[in-house]
């Protein structure tokens, strides 16, 4: 650690603490690649390259020599080595088709429409056939519709069902666990609590599907069997260790002098752990929230097995519901490698990468300022 | 501490018979927090209760040996003839592949934090930030990243590397591209294993190593790395135990639907037991034919992943009570 070399290294050594080293960087190189091989894929998304109109605007065949080789090439929605083999009667052939394609296709007003635009991905739009304007998620239709405000709605529903549901328990468990229980009933609560991590996420989704769905469909006697009260719960299940294990870290990271400090001066075991341990470990308890929320917002399988997955517009916790996540997961299996929902997809995905990592990190800033704190470093 | 451990309110009555007026001063407050904290310990334990209770009583009377060793047959729902044998195959060989992966890199990110950076340069600060950072990525970010990364990135690039001819070997969806997508959502469960059980390791052992003349590695690799092997055992285990149940990673990386042979070579894809959890409970024709093979096959996949994870928190408690007695 903070040793330096009794004597040089040799040539060997000096290669292998060099590897050392630069496998030390993997964890950074990691995250970058992340970034940037989901942002590629729905890189021209971002910058409104993607065109979905199935009614353009066509240029006559006789006007080819007039635009250079690269606008030709966008016109036609080729790629560069696509372009580069054929040679001028084939595009011009191509050109004609595009012209004949046009003027068959239908007259639907939405037609001409870019569905990949910005406007569409986020504002209601009243498309034909609708009285008003609408969100809608219908990637897979002649019109693709891409609006992806319902996924984040569902997103954000389904995981504030999960955290009211896992944070007071999860909280008051690690308060009871780590403050007033005795140590023996501690030693054993804390491992089983753990446990449940390790239960994996489809066994949960599992369990929502097949058993709780029932239960309370009958309790509740909801429509939908599935919906995101039904998903909220089982994703608190896989909150709960999250949210229990970090809580219960802060608050026993808090020194037990101060414990000791209120009892001796008549406060009762509850007493000092809500009025003098639970103020002085709230940033790590914050951090424990924020954490679970990143785990929720992130969680695939459960909500793709028991949410039910229609994309509507709604607040209710009845209802069937699609999520980020679970969209991700049912759709990318069967798009064509590059097209338009094959890059809105990856675009969802960064959305998703893009909260999670503020998330974390600003968990992490806040649990190292309390152990610093705590630790009374610096 | 007694007096003010108001938590067991008979304390207020006995001894004071006399005086039950005092029963008055009873702390509703401690009262009531003490219990609500505690029921919510004891509904967490029992949720907990519930599931597996849920899944052991209806799972085991359908798990034999022929369930555990033979393949898919002709109905994959019916649990009369479908095993799952390929599905524990697949599950077990991505597992082992993603071991390989990860352990040298997770190994050595650990090494170069605790033994060779200072604790507070701002690098050790980026690279701390990254590896936690990581483990919070959500497991469908990690199956985005390998289908954009390890299959058409580095798998297409193979085959036009090697030279198939054109067809396609590498860059689609198969067992290695699998492993190394879990390998890499892993990495920070080895890393901060490690770490914490190099730490552990008193400092007098490296001084003591160094004074007698090692050089910094021989220090690492002879007298650090042999007290850390628990530490890094249990950060496999828990890396084994967090992949094996996994299954929104590898759907676009590796996983199939079905295959009537066992995978032959790392670019064929697998059957996985996870995924076919899923795909028993959303693909079933009949739900009600299909509930005994899934819960059969749910209480594999859940054995599999408790038994590792029973095992790595044992390693851990031994290994810090070790820790605690070297201090």
């Amino acid at each position: 650690m903070g040793l330096r070399r009794g004597h040089h290294a040799k040539p060997l050594e000096w290669l292998a603490e060099k590897l050392i080293f630069v496998v030390s960087l993997s964890a950074i190189l990691v995250v970058f690649l992340i970034f940037v091989f989901i942002g590629r894929e729905a890189l021209p998304v971002l910058f409104g390259r993607m065109n979905t109109a199935l009614v353009q605007k066509t240029i006559p065949v006789e006007q080819m020599d007039k635009l250079n080789p690269a606008q030709l090439q966008d016109y036609l929605g080729l790629t560069k080595e696509q372009f580069a083999s054929m040679d001028r009667d084939t595009l011009k052939e191509l050109m004609s088709l595009k012209i004949e394609s046009s003027s068959e296709s239908s007259t639907d007003k939405d037609a001409s429409i870019n569905t990949t635009q910005w406007r569409y991905l986020l504002r209601p739009h009243q498309w034909s056939g609708y009285d008003a304007p609408q969100f809608i998620w219908q990637p897979v239709s002649t019109i693709p519709k891409y609006n992806i405000v319902p996924l984040i709605i569902g997103s954000l529903k389904v995981t504030m069902v999960a955290l009211i549901f896992a944070v007071p328990l999860a909280l008051g468990a690690a308060i009871y666990v780590s403050q007033l229980a005795r140590p023996r009933v501690r030693e054993l609560a804390k491992p089983v609590i753990e446990l449940l991590a390790g239960i994996p996420s489809v066994v949960l989704g599992f369990f929502a599907l097949i058993v709780m769905a029932t239960v309370l469909q009958r309790i509740s006697g909801s429509q939908s069997r599935l919906n995101a009260l039904c998903a909220g719960i089982a994703l608190g299940f896989s909150v709960i260790p999250v949210v229990f294990s970090i809580a219960e870290d802060a608050l026993t990271s808090v020194p037990r002098s101060y414990v000791q400090a209120a009892l001796a001066l008549g406060a009762s075991k509850w007493k000092a752990a809500s009025q003098v341990v639970l103020p002085a470990a709230v940033p790590g308890v914050f951090a424990a929230v924020a954490l679970g929320f990143g785990r929720a917002i992130g969680e695939t399988m459960i909500v793709l097995m028991a949410s039910g997955n229609a994309s509507v517009v709604s607040w209710n916790f009845f209802d069937s519901t699609r999520t980020i996540t679970a969209t991700i997961a049912a759709e990318l299996g069967e798009v064509v490698f590059g097209s338009a929902h094959y890059r809105i997809l990856f675009l969802i995905g960064v959305l998703l990468f893009i909260v999670t990592f503020l998330t974390n990190m600003t968990a992490d800033i806040v649990m190292n300022r309390l152990k610093i704190r705590m630790e009374g470093k610096r | 501490m007694t007096s003010a451990g108001t938590t067991t309110h008979a304390n207020d009555f006995t001894g004071k018979k006399g005086r039950r007026f005092r029963a008055a001063r009873i702390d509703w407050a401690s009262l009531l927090g003490t219990g609500a904290t505690g029921l919510a310990t004891l509904l967490i334990v029992a949720i907990l209760g519930i599931i597996l209770g849920n899944i052991f009583i209806n799972g085991l009377p359908h798990v034999s040996w022929r369930f555990v060793s033979t393949g898919t047959a002709t109905d994959m729902f019916d649990v009369n003839k479908a095993g799952i044998l390929p599905m524990i195959f697949g599950t077990t060989a991505r597992v082992i592949l993603m071991t390989l992966f990860v352990l040298p890199m997770g190994v050595l990110t650990a090494i170069y934090l605790t033994e060779y950076a200072r604790i507070h340069s701002p690098f050790t600060r980026i690279i701390r930030g990254a590896v936690n950072n990581l483990a919070g990525v959500p497991s469908i970010v990690f199956g985005l990243f390998g289908a954009g990364f390890f299959v058409h990135f580095i798998g297409r690039g193979m085959d036009s590397a090697l030279q198939s001819g054109g067809a396609i070997v590498w860059g689609q969806p198969a067992l290695i591209w699998a492993s190394a997508t879990l390998a890499v959502m892993t990495l920070p469960v080895v890393i901060i294993a490690t770490e914490e059980s190099l730490r552990a390791i008193p400092q007098g052992l490296r001084e003591a190593s160094l004074a007698l003349g090692a050089s910094k590695l021989e220090t690492i690799i002879k007298i650090v790395l042999p007290q850390a092997v628990p530490g890094i055992m249990t950060g496999a285990i828990l890396a084994i135990s967090r992949a094996a149940g996994e299954v929104a990673p590898i759907l676009f990386t590796g996983a199939a639907y079905y295959m009537r042979d066992l995978p032959s070579s790392l670019h064929d894809q697998f059957m996985d037991l996870g995924y076919h959890v899923f795909i028993l409970s959303t693909q079933s024709p009949n739900v009600d034919k299909t509930r005994p093979l899934l819960y059969a096959t749910v209480l594999v996949l859940l054995c599999l992943t408790f038994m590792l994870n029973i095992v790595a928190i044992f390693v851990r408690a031994k290994m810090r009570k070790k820790a605690r007695m070297l201090h």
